[in-house]
Order: structure tokens, then sequence, then C-alpha cells
């Protein structure tokens, strides 16, 4: 007699829904500081090169987006992992005196400095007392 | 790039890994093993170690260092990174955000016995600081010619 047991059955979406999981993503160390003039973000980033970093102002939204390339021989197998992705994410929201469109970016060494004016008029600005 | 040299990013893995870093944030008294030599999550900077039959790979991330101040001794088996990232604040700015690592460092990594710690090379690129350590001839797998 012959008989059939369903043991296990494969979801139609199953690969699409493996796809469809959130990426894991490295949340870089960042410090933020302000003077007069502007807004000064510090990020660590090591293994990102210039070629594969990218910088989005969306409106008061700023999107880092950074892959690491680093050289791994082909046939290296792992030992001990305390970095588990290969891509640096971070979202920043700027606010109306900033100015977005004038972004200064430079990347040395995995350290990414990005530098936002203020508009000028927002500038702080000395006020004189006379004396009469 | 770690997600194929880690092979367990994402999937099962990964998700039991963060079950098992909030239990043992849970458990913290919880008289498990410790390496005598491991340091906690987080400690800067992290460290991947892979390898190869005839060399081992370090990779340090850190971000900023002058290679003048890193440190790198081998005893034995086991490798020492020391170095200093200073990043000494501005008394003249506003700072809204520190969360970059600033001071001294040290990591120590146990490596496997059979690498020969005079053939150690190192190099600092784009802040990651990648350390070969090749393993002893007498190590690597031969094969037996039978007669």
């Amino acid at each position: 007699m012959a008989e059939t047991k369903e043991v296990a059955t494969r979801q139609p979406d199953a690969l699409q829904r493996e796809g469809r999981r959130p990426e894991l993503v490295l949340r870089p160390a960042t410090d933020i500081f302000e003077d007069d003039d502007g807004i000064t973000l510090q990020m660590d980033v090591p293994g990102a090169s210039k070629e594969r970093l990218t910088l989005q102002v969306n409106r008061d939204r700023l999107d880092v987006d950074a892959e690491v390339r680093i050289d791994i021989p082909q046939d290296m197998e792992p030992v001990y992992a305390d970095v588990r992705s290969t891509r640096y994410q971070r979202t920043f929201a700027l606010s109306g005196e900033l100015e977005s469109d004038k972004v200064d970016a430079s990347l040395k060494d995995g350290v990414l400095t990005l530098r936002i004016p203020k508009r000028p008029e927002i500038r702080p600005r000395k006020i004189e007392v006379r004396a009469d | 790039m770690f997600s194929s040299l880690t092979g367990f990013e994402g999937g099962l893995f990964e998700d039991f890994r963060r079950l098992q870093e909030e239990i043992d944030n849970l458990f913290d008294q919880w008289p498990a093993t410790t390496g005598v030599r491991s340091v906690a999550r987080g400690t800067f900077p992290p460290i991947n170690v892979g390898a190869t039959p005839d060399h081992l790979e370090i990779y340090l991330f850190a971000a900023g260092l002058d290679p003048k101040k890193i440190e790198l001794s081998m005893q034995q088996n086991l490798l020492t990174v020391t170095g200093e990232r200073e990043l000494p604040p501005n008394e003249a700015v506003t700072y809204y955000r520190r969360e970059r690592f600033t001071g001294d460092f040290r990591r120590v990594v146990t490596l496997p016995e059979d690498v020969d710690p005079d053939r150690v090379e190192a190099r600092y690129r784009d802040g990651v600081l990648q350390i070969t350590v090749k393993r002893k001839e007498s190590a690597k797998p031969r094969t037996i010619q039978l007669n």
C-alpha cells in the first residue's frame, strides 16, 4: 500500500521573503559639533573608500551610505568576526538654517568629515553697545 | 565581504546571535565561562580574523589612526596590538554627540598554535589595519606518496 506523507511544504514565496529581510548594516560612530558658522559631523567608516561612498541630501534629510571593501584572500575561512556587515548606513535630520546644498565632505583613513554651513543671515552677530 | 567571510550573517544564525546577546545582557551575572583574554562586545577596535591554509589575516577596523602610533607584538601565538587615538575636545564648539572612541586601546588575539611569529606583515589602508601572519610550513597539510 502506497502512502504519501507530507514532511515539509516549501512556501512558494520563501525565496522572496528571505530577500526582504532587512539587510544588516553598521551604524557608524559619529561626533557632531557646532560652531558659529556651521555644523561638523565626523564618522568612523573604516574600510570605506571614496568610490564606494554615497551622500544624499534630500530636503532636511542627509543619508550616508558606504560600502566596506577590504583585501580578502579567495580561500579564506572566517574564524572570528566583530564586524558582521559590509555596509555603513546612517541618516541625519538637518534643520532649516543649514545650507544643505553646500555640504563639504572629505574622507581620510576611514574618517568621514562633513561640514554643513549655516545660512549667513542667521549666523550669530555680535551687537555692539554704543555708549552715548 | 564579511557576508561571505563569516557566512553566518543574517538568517537564523543572526537571529540566534541577537537573542543570545540579549540573554547575555539580561543575565550578566550568570556564571558563564569567559575567555581570559576575551573582551566585551563593542570594544575598540572591532576585529575580524580569517584563515587560509598558509596564513592568517587579522583586520582591525580602526579609522583615523596615526600608523606610527600603532604597536604590534607577537609572543608565541599571541598577537597584541596597542595604540592610541586622541580626539582632543575642541573647546570652541558645542558637542551634540561624541560617540567615537578616544584614548588608548589594546587588543590581544590568540592565534592558532602553528603561526610563525617571525613572519608578520601589517599595513594600514582606509582605516583598516590588516595583519598577515604566516603559518609554519610543517603545519601545512602535505600529500604523502605511497611507495
